[in-house]
């Protein structure tokens, strides 16, 4: 593959999902069982073969640094390249970026070191596998000058999303920011790959006009005046965007599927942190239908379609149904849980009970005491 | 600047294991999988580093490939270090003379100049085998209070079984005046454990006496120690009180996998305070579907069938109507659709085929004499074919 650099945005949807990124930001949200949704990032870079990655954060991100650490779990931990880890960086006058181009500006000098000829930008709020060596050898056959991926998909969001059409040739020939048909369309992922050296002059370019918005200053008026080439990729199989509860509640059972589990978690591997819990244990008491079940764990009690994390203790004649419990909830003996979603070290006490519904699952905040 | 360490651990992994039978074929004893997600070298080294000791050579011989591969550099055990950390160090061709380690004693002596590295005070002895907790500093602060030159953790087991060990006759303030290995008519029921802190001048001097010494089995509890104690050294022993379990035999490896069941367990592996580290797979978690009572199942593993009083290991698949019962899946295990498995342990990479009949129940089968004790071994990577069956207290290396 040609020399690659990767840049992960840790942050910026952080406000789609307020009740998990209180604490933390949008890539450090825990996913499916003993993940983090940057792993699918980071895993498709490093799988990918990029060796470089850069993760822009903004606020928020001590739960982040500490998951990605120096980067050794991704084999990122390297004397050339690696890790890097991008705070918010700016000048005297200016606050918190607030856009993706604001945030990249901050990444310039980051990106000017680097050697590499590509550049293969990612949020961290979906769940994908991608080889962007694919897209790039894509991006090399059409001469693009900025190649996005897209999924095909219903529109459902409610918040800011791009949608756009290609011709036969994959070329972009019309750009939606926020369109209000529905149906099936062709939705931009936020992955994008370019040349370094143009997406250098393009933020250049940005900062002396004045741009802030990456979507309205600089996707929409290249389509439009055909002044850039902007190609569009398709991702085939299965793609989750986190841009609410639901949405994190639905993508996460959505692993209770063989089909899905086995296409996110098989052939290539997710990368995340380790941990050095002890093997789950099940009692005579222990009823599991339809879950999955982490290192850590102890069921004593019943547990059906429900995600549990690391170090989840469900006690006696507990039935927790439907629901994802985090890093070492607590569930007391007798309690009835259905449709809850709990975040890290919550203790829901002997015989209570709490439910929520699909369209509105109940959420506890971290750290709770029920 | 100088540099130094104050206590350096050696661990003697290169044992062959043989009445581990198929499950060591093809690798160290101490790189045999254990209780679901770990390998029996996680605990010594886990008691290492919670024990704070960051310096541990690690003395490999036998089949050493799997067991150096799963060290790595150390890092899942914090002995990834600068000065330090831990050390794979196997036997190797010198211009003078050339040998295999010859026994336990001969392991250490040629690698005296890995420890002479360190500068170390004390020398930490440990084997690769056995199952337990403990906190070495304790029995390092013990060994300085009384100033032996040599210290012997040690514990009470049952008179009936003290012959298998090396047993230690103590006066009343712990000192030792005799050492008997594997005494046919034993006069305490006080074993060691086969783990020694030597003060190390002492230690060099008596390896080196040893090597000179014709006819030596290079043995620490046949030669080295008997040797000291008679040239009036002070020794003494160092009681351990806690859970502790040598897993060289097929029986005593069944028995440790099956103390760590249960709500309050023999042996605990949900300890806090004492975490034992181990090179975790990257997996995601269990997917179960099936029913599973009073059992380990590890990261990786997608359980569809019935699992009954058992230990799974990382990434087995259980199909459906397949029933696990009794027994120990070590790894990587594809158990097929109605395929029963009794009183067994399955080393990794193995493939029961649909309807296979593996072992007989636990009931009948403990009545069995033999070398397993009517517990059936299938050896690493092996299949047997649908419909296949392997009787109680077999040990199969081959397809069947």
């Amino acid at each position: 593959m040609a020399s690659t650099v990767g840049v992960i945005f840790s942050s910026i949807n952080d406000e789609n999902v307020p009740e998990l990124t209180r604490v933390r930001s949008m890539g450090s949200v825990p996913y499916g069982g003993r993940y983090r949704i940057i792993d699918f990032a980071l895993s498709n870079m490093v799988n990918s073969g990029i060796t470089t990655v850069g993760v822009i954060t903004k606020q928020n991100y001590q739960s982040l640094m500490d998951h990605l650490g120096t980067g050794k779990d991704w084999d990122l931990a390297r004397k050339e390249g690696g890790l890097i880890l991008l705070p918010p960086y700016s000048d005297e006058s200016e606050t918190l970026y607030k856009g993706r181009l604001e945030a990249l500006k901050g990444a310039t000098s980051f990106l000017k070191k680097c050697k590499q000829d590509y550049v293969v930008l990612s949020d961290s709020d979906s769940v994908y596998k991608l080889d962007y060596s694919d897209v790039i050898k894509f991006h090399e056959e059409k001469n693009a000058d900025i190649t996005l991926v897209y999924h095909e998909h219903k529109v459902t969001k409610s918040r800011y999303y791009i949608t756009f059409d290609t011709d036969k040739e994959g070329r972009l020939d019309d750009i939606c920011i926020n369109p209000v048909a529905r149906g099936v369309k062709k939705n931009y992922i936020n992955v994008m790959v370019a040349r370094t050296s143009f997406l250098l002059n393009l933020i250049q370019d940005a900062i002396q006009h004045g741009y802030n918005s990456f979507g309205r200053d600089i996707l929409v008026p290249g389509v439009k005046n055909k002044n850039l080439r902007l190609y569009g990729y398709k991702l085939e199989g299965y793609y989750a965007n986190i841009d609410s509860l639901v949405a994190y509640f639905n993508s996460n059972m959505d692993l209770l599927k063989k089909d899905i589990r086995n296409e996110v978690f098989g052939a290539r591997d997710v990368y995340t942190k380790v941990n050095d819990s002890a093997p789950a244990k099940f009692t005579d008491g222990a009823v599991v239908k339809n879950s999955l079940i982490s290192d850590g764990c102890v069921i004593e009690g019943t547990v059906e379609n429900c995600i549990l994390f690391r170090g989840v203790k469900i006690g006696k004649g507990a039935v927790v149904k439907n629901c994802i419990l985090m890093t070492d909830n607590y569930v007391g003996h007798d309690c009835n849980l259905a449709y809850v979603v709990s975040d890290k070290n919550s203790i829901i006490r002997d015989n209570r009970v709490l439910a929520g519904c699909e369209l509105q699952p109940y959420f506890i905040g971290k750290g709770s005491l029920i | 600047m100088l540099r130094k360490k104050e206590c350096v651990a050696m661990l003697l992994a290169g044992g062959q294991g043989s009445r581990l039978y198929a499950l060591t074929s093809n690798i160290a004893k101490p790189a045999v999988s254990f209780g679901a997600k770990y390998r029996i070298i996680d605990f010594p080294l886990s008691n290492c580093i919670n024990s704070g000791i960051d310096t541990v050579g690690v003395l490999t011989q036998y089949q050493p490939l799997v067991l150096n591969e799963y060290i790595g550099n150390g890092q899942p055990w914090d002995l990834d270090r600068t000065f330090g950390g831990v050390h794979i160090l196997s036997p190797y061709e010198a211009k003078k003379s050339t040998s295999w380690y010859k026994g336990t004693a001969n392991a250490i002596y040629q690698n005296i100049r890995f420890m002479k590295m360190y500068d170390p005070d004390y020398v930490l002895i440990l084997s690769g085998d056995h199952i337990y907790k403990m906190d070495y500093d304790k029995m390092l602060q013990a060994h300085k209070e009384t100033g032996a030159a040599c210290t012997i953790a040690c514990m009470e087991v049952p008179l009936k079984e003290a012959s298998r060990f090396g047993i230690l006759n103590t006066n009343p303030d712990g000192s030792i005046y005799e050492f008997e290995e594997k005494p046919a008519k034993p006069k305490s029921n006080l074993a060691s454990m086969g783990i020694y802190i030597f003060s190390a001048d002492k230690l060099y001097k008596y390896l080196e006496l040893d090597e000179q010494t014709p006819g030596s089995e290079n043995d620490f509890g046949k030669n080295v120690l008997p040797v000291m104690l008679e040239a009036g050294e002070k020794m003494f022993s160092y009681r351990f009180e806690g859970y502790w379990k040598d897993v060289g035999t097929i029986s005593s490896l069944l028995e440790a996998n099956m103390d760590l069941l249960g709500v309050q367990p023999k042996f605990d592996l949900n300890d806090e305070d004492f975490v034992i580290h181990s090179r975790s797979p990257l997996s995601p978690p269990a997917y179960v579907e099936g029913e599973v009572k009073n059992s380990l199942v590890a990261n990786g593993s997608d359980i569809e069938g019935k699992i009954i009083n058992s230990v799974i290991g990382t990434n087995c698949i259980v199909e459906e109507g397949a029933v696990v019962k009794d027994s120990v899946l070590m790894g990587n295990i594809t158990v097929k659709k109605g395929a029963q498995i009794n009183y067994s342990i399955i080393d990794e990479e193995v493939t029961v085929g649909a309807g296979a009949k593996i072992g007989e129940a636990k009931e009948d089968a403990c009545k069995l004499e033999g070398k397993t004790a009517g517990i059936t071994v299938l050896g690493r990577g092996i299949t047997v074919k649908d419909g296949g069956s392997v009787a109680a207290g077999e040990i199969v290396d081959k397809d069947v």
